[in-house]
């Protein structure tokens, strides 16, 4: 187990680490009893870095993966997000921070259903207050560079499931976040849609982005080049992957 | 998210979903097509009495001076025998009034009775029979379509003479020239001199149903005890001349009859505002109770719509998820479902104002109730749809703003 490099309260981190966190906890108060989901996570990120969260299910991965995507907010301790502390704002500054700085994936897709696959990829622009030519030049953009440049005016229930996940990849993609939240992004997808999905994200690691992947798959996480393993709401390893 | 946005996004979320959407629309849609109906029935009914009602019975600057108002509503039966008990207007007071207004003034006697008409065996029942001086033609601006009016001296000596109304006049005489023929009236025979032109109807009855004939000619026996008259009719140049007219008219009068200081007038001054009294009076009801109806539907409306957008929110929970997933704030979400609530009561508003309009006119071509879309009606009928959506948007709206993105994102 790797000791995560010491930290002060107050300090604001360098410039290359893009998320850190500092003995973060969160408390569920389930009304009996009180659940710590996480007791205390310290760990950092770098820009660029392609990391995996591994564990079995209460192990507190989708606690964290809560907390690092601005879903959520600590009970105790401190989250950096690119040089910001995030672990004390207000929602509509988490939405702000959703919206600029981060790109979801999400194992169930989560596009509207009666809107276009263009409108889906649109909707993080809408937010952000680009103008209508803007945003559809943009979400254009995203879709073609994902592939699905042919695809744009249809509707989720007309695509595949791994169309439907570039769909949200290039949603997740086009406001340029400083990173990409994966949860469980091949858990509704067959082996080979999955290895399809896992090259669109070794590609755009490659172009420089950073990813953050929650699974519990070990072949899924073997694509990563660092694996945080969680477990009791704790981490367990936190171990770099020959390249 | 901009207000456009939001605009657009409801007006797509209500095209996705017709029949739900349709179903909101009807309260509201029922609520202003009653408002914009009713307020145009009660606008044009206004604008009737005002501009014709009134006018045809009394006239413009006008005053009937009677026994007792002759037009009036919801009077007892105490008052209505003791104005039965009051002495009639008289030859005699016609006459001193007259000579005694100093004022500038058109004066004429008038006595009406109804009666048959008859020309040549054809019968016309239930005809106004009008006995009237010379004047009486000017003061209520009755003009003569074919033939002339009767004279001064014809009206003096009681010339058996008769001007008909446009109606009996086609009535008892189709294509024939009336002028010059004889038509009797209880018997005694009239020679008809001209004919009045049309006067149109009031509340779908005619007005032109009537024949005038010298106040002394043989008719006042039919209409009236000998020497009595049921109005003196003074017309003067203006308002406050005609409010000098009454002053004088009622000191002739009281001295005529009597009366000391104590004593309450006891004759009446009719002016066309006395007959508008009339109707203000059912006007005002009708003005609360239509409003009151109106304000039923649309609360009913609300409640459909804040229901509707319930569901929604219930329904959309995961969509909301997702939106605030990808950074949208509370009040993006907030504003997303009140311009869909608004939008669904606009829509339905704006299909009230076009039903409420079609309406009132179907009923101004359609029937005799004079029907008027007041613009006032139409931009509240807008206004207050829109209220209704904003209403009952708000809360549904303020729930769905408040949702957690997790929960909401876990949503099934």
């Amino acid at each position: 187990m790797s000791q995560p490099q010491e930290f002060r309260t107050g300090d604001t981190p360098l410039p290359d680490i893009i998320i850190l966190t500092h003995k973060l906890a969160r408390d569920y108060d389930m009304g009996s009893e009180i659940v710590h989901a996480l007791r205390g996570v310290s760990f950092q990120i770098r820009r660029n870095e392609y990391v995996a969260v591994m564990g079995p299910s209460g192990s507190g991965k989708s606690t964290l993966m809560n907390l690092i995507g601005c879903l959520d907010t600590p009970s105790a301790g401190e989250y950096w997000l690119n040089g910001q502390k995030v672990s004390d704002l207000s929602d509509d500054e988490l939405a702000h921070i959703r919206n600029k700085e981060i790109g979801f994936v999400f194992q169930t897709f989560n596009l509207l259903p009666r809107a276009s696959a263009l409108h889906n990829v649109e909707l993080p622009l809408i937010y952000a207050g680009a103008s209508a030519k803007v945003r559809r030049e943009r979400a254009a953009e995203a879709l073609a560079s994902v592939g699905l440049g042919d695809r744009m005016e249809h509707k989720p229930n007309e695509l595949s499931g791994g169309q439907r996940q570039r769909v949200a990849i290039a949603r997740a993609l086009v406001n340029r976040p400083s990173i990409l939240l994966a949860d469980e992004p091949t858990g509704n997808l067959d082996s080979a849609t999955s290895s399809e999905i896992m090259d669109v994200f070794a590609t755009l690691h490659d172009q420089g982005q950073t990813v953050v992947m929650v699974t519990h798959e070990a072949d899924i996480a073997a694509h990563a080049k660092r694996v945080v393993t969680l477990r009791d709401g704790l981490i367990a390893t936190d171990q770099a992957r020959a390249a | 998210m901009r207000i456009f946005e939001a605009i657009r996004l409801a007006l797509q979320q209500i095209r996705a979903q017709k029949l739900k959407s349709g179903f909101s629309l009807i309260g509201v849609f029922i609520g202003v097509t009653f408002l914009i109906g009713a307020w145009s029935i009660v606008n044009g009914m206004n604008v009737y009495m005002t501009d014709k009602f009134a006018g045809t019975l009394v006239g413009v600057n006008t005053f009937h001076l009677r026994r007792a108002p002759n037009v009036n509503f919801n009077v007892d039966d105490s008052v209505w025998r003791s104005w039965r008990r009051r002495p009639r207007i008289k030859f005699a007071d016609a006459n001193a009034v007259t000579e005694k207004l100093t004022v500038p003034v058109l004066t004429a006697w008038y006595s009406e009775d109804r009666g048959p008409v008859e020309f040549n065996g054809k019968v016309a029942k239930d005809i106004t029979l009008e006995g009237a001086t010379e004047r009486y033609f000017d003061i209520m601006n009755l003009t003569i379509a074919i033939g002339r009016p009767f004279t001064a001296e014809e009206s003096k000596a009681g010339v058996t003479v008769v001007v008909l109304g446009w109606d009996l006049a086609q009535k008892l005489f189709q294509d024939l020239n009336p002028i010059g023929r004889k038509v009797r009236i209880h018997g005694i025979p009239y020679r008809v001199i001209g004919v009045v032109e049309r006067q149109g109807n009031l509340f779908g009855i005619s007005l032109d149903k009537f024949v005038v004939a010298p106040a002394l000619s043989p008719i006042q026996r039919e209409v009236n005890p000998p020497g009595v008259v049921d109005a003196l009719i003074i017309k003067a140049n203006s308002e406050p001349e005609m409010r000098e007219a009454m002053d004088q008219t009622e000191a002739v009068m009281r001295s005529r009859r009597h009366l000391r200081p104590r004593q309450d007038d006891n004759f009446a001054m009719m002016t066309s505002e006395g007959v508008l009294d009339f109707w203000k009076k059912l006007s005002r009801i009708l003005y609360v109770v239509g409003p009151g109806l109106v304000g039923v539907a649309l609360v009913v409306g609300g409640i459909v719509i804040m229901n509707i957008m319930l569901m929604a929110v219930a329904e959309r929970t995961r969509e909301i998820g997702i939106r605030k997933s990808l950074g949208a704030r509370r009040r993006d979400i907030m504003r997303q479902f009140l311009a869909e609530a608004t939008a669904l009561a606009t829509v339905g508003a704006s299909l009230g104002i076009v039903t409420g309009v079609g309406l009132s006119l179907l009923l101004k071509v359609a029937t005799p109730l004079p029907a008027a879309v007041s613009p006032f009606s139409i931009v509240l009928g807008v206004i207050v749809g829109g209220g209704v959506g904003i209403v009952a948007g708000v809360y549904p709206a303020s729930r769905a703003s408040r949702l957690d993105p997790i929960t909401a994102l876990r949503q099934e």
